[in-house]
């Protein structure tokens, strides 16, 4: 299962790389996606992978008998998934307006800021 | 319960916003309450600093969970006075933005946006735990978003979309960081990890997440290789934002290399060497880059990537004389970059232009002006007594302290070419003669607003150049502030033990 998750992670993360750097602004953000994920993933991963055995003290007991899955990892990723659904919905208006006045979706053709004014 | 006092500045700012939203279309009442709570912001934060002076290391445990589990907030000199600067140039710029920006953008939630930028800005000096510090960057990058595009001009737009990108990939890396560290420790809590990390056996995982931080906070402190987001982005939205940008944004990234080389990953020599190589470079790119600049804001913008790499060098030598230094120039930088973008708006608004070639004049119309100008720019050179002088002993007597000469020789290449360009800036904008420039119709020149207006514009000069002034002139007292701070850093024991002390 870990090693299955690292390739995943491995994946994704070279994949979301190379998406950003295509010269389209709309493979730019699934490059961001893909990136995020994999970033997500690795949290839940470095977690250490534990299953079946919720973090909840029995009912008898005052503290874990056993060892039990961290909660912490999935309450970061939770917050990570959050803020990064935030940043693409941004990211995508942000692409839409851009296409809409500069006409191109090439990120080469945008030098409107490098013009010496 | 005194203890929590130190969140205060933080929830103010997010009331703050939140009461703006309340006044969505009342822009007047909006600029009002602006600055009025910028006011009360700078009073609240001054009494922060104040106890936290007298009183020491202050801690917070959010919701009551005792650190390490819980997120904490905690106040060390450096923190406080961080946030100190933050309340400061947000009371400039929000008078600035008052009179500068235009209705069309504050229309549509430049002020609540503003303070959502200011509330992420405190949070991410006040937090003492590491994902609590990604959630604040995070706000501080979407609130970073929303005003760099707001107006949606062509070159606002691409500028955002390259800014977005790389700061977004900065984000990400740093996550991973955080991954590959929670992995190898299972902490979060700064102090908790400075013990745990030392006693981490597989070294070569701790280097590649400390090298893993330095790149995600070196893209937002905008250092060599990972800076070129920010010249092509810092000049196209309006003055009031660059100026909060260029004052603030790039330095909360120099604040948490700081944190986190002065407490987690502590006296790695090979972490030093790179980071002298890489202040060397940022120095070298960044002064050449501004040399060739026509646009005034593109120079400022190439002026900060150089003088980030003098904090990024003290960093790098990491001896307690060199972080007084870095301390030192941190304080002076976020006032004098603050100021300096602000004075590339009244110059635009003046002459509908930022060419240097362009421009000219100003010496012979506006004197007075001029010499306000006068205050920022050459403080920002250094000219002993004022501000950027003094950082600069410490830094270059440490250099020669410990042998690093080739960081010296770049700082004082870096302090020289400052000075050309400045000189240049200087002969060009206001000595040389004053050219024709056709006038734009729709543009609201400065001679034509009212005198209320031209306050707005002048008045957060002239607070900051008085506050660089007595940087100047006061530098035994920030000189003071700097080596505790200094002290503080280096002996981050009594950090650690406040933060993990719950009783």
């Amino acid at each position: 299962m870990e090693i299955l998750l690292a390739i995943l992670v491995g994946l994704l993360y070279a994949s979301g790389i190379y998406m950003i750097l295509r010269r389209s602004l709309v493979k730019l953000i699934i490059g961001i996606i893909l990136l995020g994920n994999g970033a997500n993933l690795l949290i839940f991963l470095l977690g250490r992978i534990t299953k079946g055995l919720p973090p909840i003290i029995p009912e008898n007991s005052k503290v874990f008998l056993e060892a039990y899955a961290d909660p912490v990892p999935q309450a970061l990723i939770l917050t990570a998934i959050v803020i990064s659904f935030g940043l693409q919905s941004f990211a995508i208006i942000l692409v839409k307006r851009a296409h809409k006045v500069v006409r191109t979706d090439d990120l080469d053709e945008m030098n409107a800021t490098d013009e010496d004014s | 319960m005194m203890q929590q006092l130190i969140i205060y500045p933080l929830l103010f700012q997010l009331f703050l916003s939140i009461v703006l939203m309340f006044f969505w279309n009342k822009i007047n009442a909006q600029k009002v309450i602006s600055i009025a709570g910028s006011i009360i912001a700078v009073i609240l934060s001054s009494y922060v600093f104040y106890y936290v002076w007298e009183n020491g290391t202050q801690k917070v445990n959010a919701g009551n969970w005792d650190a390490p589990f819980g997120i904490v907030f905690v106040a060390d000199t450096l923190a406080v006075t961080l946030v100190l600067l933050t309340a400061l140039s947000g009371l400039a710029v929000s008078i600035f933005s008052a009179g500068s920006v235009i209705k069309d953008r504050l229309r549509f939630g430049y002020f609540p946006i503003f303070h959502f930028l200011l509330l992420g800005l405190t949070g991410a000096f006040l937090t003492g735990d590491l994902f609590n510090l990604y959630v604040w960057f995070e706000i501080i990058i979407i609130s970073s978003f929303v005003l760099i595009t707001i107006g949606g001009e062509k070159a606002q737009l691409e500028g955002a979309v390259k800014y977005f990108t790389l700061n977004i990939l900065a984000s990400t890396i740093f996550l991973t960081a955080i991954a590959v560290l929670y992995g190898l420790t299972g902490s979060l809590n700064m102090a908790d990890l400075a013990g745990k990390v030392a006693a981490v056996e597989n070294r070569g995982l701790v280097e590649v997440a400390a090298i893993l931080f330095l790149i995600g906070f070196g893209t937002k402190a905008s250092i060599f290789p990972l800076y070129f987001w920010l010249p092509a982005s810092y000049h196209t939205p309006p003055a009031a934002v660059s100026a909060i940008f260029g004052g603030l944004l790039t330095k909360v990234g120099v604040y948490a290399l700081i944190r986190v080389f002065t407490l987690i990953f502590v006296g790695d020599v090979f972490l030093g060497e790179i980071l002298m190589v890489l202040a060397i470079l940022t120095i070298f790119s960044g002064g050449v880059g501004a040399l060739v600049q026509n646009n005034v804001r593109k120079v400022f913008s190439y002026l900060i990537i150089c003088h980030i790499g003098y904090m990024i060098a003290g960093l790098g030598m990491f001896t307690e004389i060199a972080i007084t230094g870095v301390i030192f120039y941190l304080i002076h930088d976020i006032m004098v970059k603050t100021n300096l973008f602000m004075v590339s708006g009244i110059i635009f608004k003046i002459k509908s232009s930022n060419s240097m070639r362009a421009l000219g004049g100003f010496y012979a119309n506006y004197p007075k002006l001029s010499l306000l100008i006068f205050i920022p720019l050459f403080s920002l050179v250094g000219i002993p007594p004022l501000s950027g002088f003094w950082p600069k002993i410490s830094l270059i007597g440490e250099g020669f302290a410990t042998e690093n000469y080739w960081t010296v020789a770049a700082i004082i290449f870096a302090s020289f070419i400052t000075l050309v360009i400045i000189a240049k800036l200087w002969a060009e904008v206001f000595w040389k003669d004053a050219k024709e420039i056709p006038e734009k119709p729709k543009f609201e020149y400065f001679s034509d607003i009212s005198k209320a207006r031209k306050t707005q514009f002048i008045l957060p000069i002239v607070f900051l150049s008085l506050i660089s002034l007595y940087i100047g002139f006061g530098a035994e007292h920030i000189q003071l502030l700097s080596s505790r701070i200094a002290n503080e850093l280096m002996n981050s024991q009594q950090y650690i033990d406040t933060v993990l002390n719950n009783s």
